[in-house]
């Protein structure tokens, strides 16, 4: 056996006295971690095998498991650790480019939890949202404010397409084929009677859900799958998605082996091929191109939905987002580096792109200073992770914000960070239909429901004891916040005072 | 040290405010509404009192009235030259002013009554209006130790550090007669010892008094900056001014039409209305949502020929309005009214977002343009 120079990251640790070898943990971990011993009578696992996903954990009946991070490690060196070391390790060996999946997990600054929220006392009253009303209701898209009148004097209400959402999240593009067609139905169902939207990804609409397509984004992506007329008749809005925070100036890369009938019908791709998304969009190469495609869709769609376009947030975002905002679109939609995804190289992942709190605050203040942050609605996406991330976010300048992870995570995942494996034990990011069908759409549809209602009460309660009861007073009210421990510099691009100023 | 000076610094303040309109177009001089608010004068500290006056200027009715605060003389020289690049000025003097021990550091204090030079527009490609609100604007943000603090034709604003009967005092306010006077008193919960600070704020003939703290101002500020505003005092007052300045002047807004923005009904009322109505305020709602002003606020905004009384959608600070013949009176309290009339033919509370629109009869609104008041 040649020599194995990767010891694994966690070890699975049964407690015997509790095992009662039922052998569940077996059946459940795809990965096989999991094994019985029958002369022995006894359960053995393979650590190499486990991905931490906490699956054995969550249903051994005995609670005799638990998944723990190794302490095996190398000599302390502050340049050479484990990671790197492991890396360098995985690629003599495989010659390959490293895959990774979710959000950036990296050691970068959090600027979420160095903002600080207001509240009102004594000059101005706190309100209590159990008592008087309190509104998060906003609406996406261009708000032209000229006014126009009737014969009659007076104002003809009409404004450009909007999409309404009764509070200011939405759950972002996660593709059918990366996830799991539970994991999408769940997402559509709590869309629906949130009055929210999700997002379809760059993997068409299957059929069964064109039912909830009154709060369905739809994306256009450079692979184009799955477009068509009745995908775009479909939906509530149109995503063209330029680029992805977790892999900015990255494709897309659906292993042929997650492309099964259905997921080959619903992309219009033959089975068993892998579904290539190109870096670029072959027809846009310049921000020109990138108008003409927004008209086209909004000529498909008569001019009845939004467009939205949605960006990495890089270097340059905040010009960027301008050059979209004069491009017609009606919503910009921003990804920062730590937005999950399904596959990214981890390179990409972990080196390229910058957070979203910065790339919001310079894409807002941008927008402002030309003048038009009116002409369009500003998304932020990318770790959003509880109801104080949305607040701050929207005080930032944000319209809404999209969530992935946290909708996942909803829905079971642990993070284990294997999606690219295809072999989710949650049944998300899977194709394989046992795994999926342990993904309970009644059950996950519910607990999305449940993570927006509380967030949406807590929303209303920092609302509240800001003395705010409309969430749009509170878009861009940056004097709301203020930061902790950060620098000159960092306070000036975020717009915010110092805690104590 | 720095001194804490409005603008460096966002000072929150209770206060009150009064005004008193006669629609028949009777002039009347200011010695009533000092009347009124001092009768509420524990609602002040001291730290800040102001009127606006309208239809006192006939004499000069097409001509802008100018007030500036300058700081010395180098700083009104400076500014006087910029004024006459742009300006024709036809009379330019200090404002008269008594001697009242209790008002002191008070700045020069000067009134110009202009007409803008032609040219001068014309080089800018905006209307007269909008010129002189730059104008403003400019002398404002750049001319250290110059505050224009009234721009209208026809009004003016008066106002001071020191009590609201000192500050009418000081300004001999019982010399003016006009058709309408707001006033108000001020309660900052800070030192702010400058003289632009107090109310009311203005731009053109748009005036606004007001008693409360907005929660929105930073959202309503950032949103009103990118129309050509400037907000130098970081105060709610100047924020509620723009916003009723860019909604009536620029976007055609009537008042009525700015109470339904600035104090929209909340969802659960607008699904109840009818749909023709529930449909104009969701186009409220999302076109002009930047400017919905939240958290406590009563607001008394004067224009020319008319006065708008409104208090934020949860009525989160006292009002009272009231009328006795052609005379239309709104409050902070009753008694401030009833201390100048007694008797009233209507007295009430207006409801949240109830905004209390008075305007000069048609007739009076003539002569107000002829110049005939
Ligand atoms: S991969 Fe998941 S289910 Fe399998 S052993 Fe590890 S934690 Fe348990
Ligand atoms: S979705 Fe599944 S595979 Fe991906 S991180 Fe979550 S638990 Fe792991």
């Amino acid at each position: 056996m040649a020599v194995n120079y990767i010891y694994p990251e966690q070890e699975i640790v049964r407690n015997y006295d509790r095992c009662i070898a039922c052998r569940a943990c077996e059946r459940q971990c795809a990965n096989e971690a999991h094994e019985y011993l029958p002369e022995q009578k006894k359960m053995t696992s393979d650590d190499a095998k486990c991905v931490s996903c906490h699956r054995c954990v969550s249903i051994c009946p005995t609670r005799a498991l638990k998944i723990v991070r190794t302490d095996h490690d190398f000599r302390k060196n502050g340049s050479w650790d484990k990671k790197n070391i492991y890396e360098v390790y995985k690629q003599a060996e495989t010659g390959g480019v490293l895959l990774s999946s979710m959000g950036n997990p990296l050691d970068f600054p959090i600027y979420w939890d160095k903002i600080l929220l207001n509240a009102s006392q004594v000059t101005n009253p706190s309100i209590d949202p159990l008592r008087e009303p309190m509104e998060t209701r906003v609406f996406l898209g261009a708000k032209s404010q000229d006014v126009t009148r009737g014969a009659d004097g007076k104002i003809i209400p009409k404004t450009t397409p909007q999409l309404e959402l009764s509070l200011p999240v939405m759950f972002s593009a996660m593709s059918y084929g990366s996830i799991s067609y539970n994991a999408h139905e769940s997402l559509a169902r709590a869309a629906t009677e949130l009055g929210i939207y999700y997002n379809t990804g760059e993997g068409g609409l299957h059929e069964d859900f064109y039912v909830y397509g009154a709060n369905t984004i739809v994306q256009v992506a450079s692979g184009r799958f799955g477009v068509h007329r009745e995908y775009l008749d479909a939906a509530a809005g149109v995503e063209i998605k330029m680029g992805q925070g977790a892999k900015p100036g990255i494709g897309g890369h659906l292993p042929g082996k997650k492309v099964g009938a259905d997921v080959s019908r619903t992309r219009m791709i033959p089975m068993g091929t892998d579904a290539i998304s190109p870096a670029p969009h072959h027809d846009i190469y310049s921000i020109e191109d990138l108008r003409q495609l927004v008209f086209s869709l909004k000529e498909a769609t008569a001019y009845k939905k939004p467009v939205i376009v949605k960006i990495a947030a890089v270097h340059n975002v905040a010009a960027i987002a301008s050059g979209i905002a004069r491009s017609g679109a009606d919503i910009v939609s921003i990804d920062g580096f730590r937005g999950g995804t399904g596959a990214a190289p981890t390179r990409i992942r972990d080196n390229v792109g910058i957070p979203v709190e910065m790339a919001l605050a310079a894409v807002d203040k941008r927008l402002r200073d030309e003048g038009i942050r009116d002409r369009v609605s500003v998304v932020a996406a990318g770790s959003i992770r509880n109801a104080a991330d949305v607040v701050k976010a929207v005080a930032l300048g944000a319209d809404a914000v999209y969530i992935g992870t946290a909708a996942l995570l909803a829905l079971g995942c642990h993070l284990c960070r294997t999606c690219n494996v295809g072999k989710c034990n949650w049944g998300i990011a899977t194709q394989q239909p046992d795994l999926v069908k342990r993904l309970n759409p009644d059950v996950g549809y519910r607990r999305l429901v449940n993570l927006m209602t509380a967030w949406k009460h807590e929303i209303e309660e920092m609302m509240g004891g800001m003395g705010i009861n409309s969430i749009e007073s509170l878009k861009g009210n940056r004097l709301m916040l203020r930061g902790v421990g950060l620098n000159e510099k960092e306070l000036s691009i975020l717009g915010i005072g110092h805690a104590g100023e | 040290m720095t001194e804490i000076t409005e603008g460096r610094c966002r000072i929150p303040s209770g206060c009150a405010i009064s005004g008193i309109f006669s629609r028949s177009g009777k002039r009347f001089s200011g010695e009533a509404v000092t009347d009124s608010i001092s009768v509420m004068h524990e609602r002040s500290n001291g730290l800040g009192g102001g009127f606006a006056a309208y239809g006192i200027y006939p004499e000069h009715k097409d001509r802008y009235a100018l007030h500036l605060f300058h700081n010395d003389q180098d700083a009104r020289q400076r500014c006087e030259a910029f004024i006459e690049d742009n300006f024709e000025v036809v009379a330019a003097s200090t404002i008269p002013t008594s001697r009242v021990p209790a008002i002191t550091g008070e700045p020069l204090i000067w009134r110009y009554f202009a007409v803008p030079r032609k040219d001068k527009i014309a080089a800018m490609h905006v209307d007269e209006r909008e010129f002189v609100a730059q104008c403003t604007f400019d002398i404002n943000k750049n001319f250290e130790g110059s505050f224009v603090f009234s721009s209208g034709k026809n009004m003016g604003v008066f106002k001071a550090v020191g009590y609201p009967e000192d500050v009418a005092a000081f300004y001999r306010l019982s010399d003016y007669e006009g058709y309408c006077f707001t006033a108000h008193g001020r309660y900052p919960t800070n030192t702010p010892g400058w003289w632009g600070g107090a109310h009311p704020f203005s731009l053109l003939d748009t005036t606004v008094v007001h008693n409360g703290e907005i929660s929105s101002y930073d959202a309503n500020r950032r949103s009103i900056e990118m129309y050509g505003y400037q907000c130098t005092l970081q105060t709610d007052t100047e924020v509620i001014t723009y916003i009723t300045d860019y909604l009536t002047r620029k976007k055609g807004l009537t008042y009525e039409e700015v109470c339904d923005v600035v104090a929209a009904p909340f969802w659960s009322e607008i699904k109840k209305m009818p749909e023709e109505q529930a449909e104009l305020f969701k186009y409220y709602r999302t076109v002009f949502a930047p400017y919905l002003i939240t958290g406590p606020f009563s607001v008394l905004v004067g224009f020319e020929g008319g006065m708008m009384a409104l208090n934020d959608r949860l009525k989160l600070r006292s009002m009272v309005a009231a009328t006795k013949d052609d005379m239309v009176y709104a409050a902070s309290e009753e008694a401030a009214i009833r201390v100048i009339q007694p008797e009233l033919d209507r007295i009430w509370a207006p409801s949240g977002g109830e905004c209390v629109i008075a305007r000069l009869y048609p007739d009076a609104m003539a002569r107000l343009k002829e110049g005939k008041l």
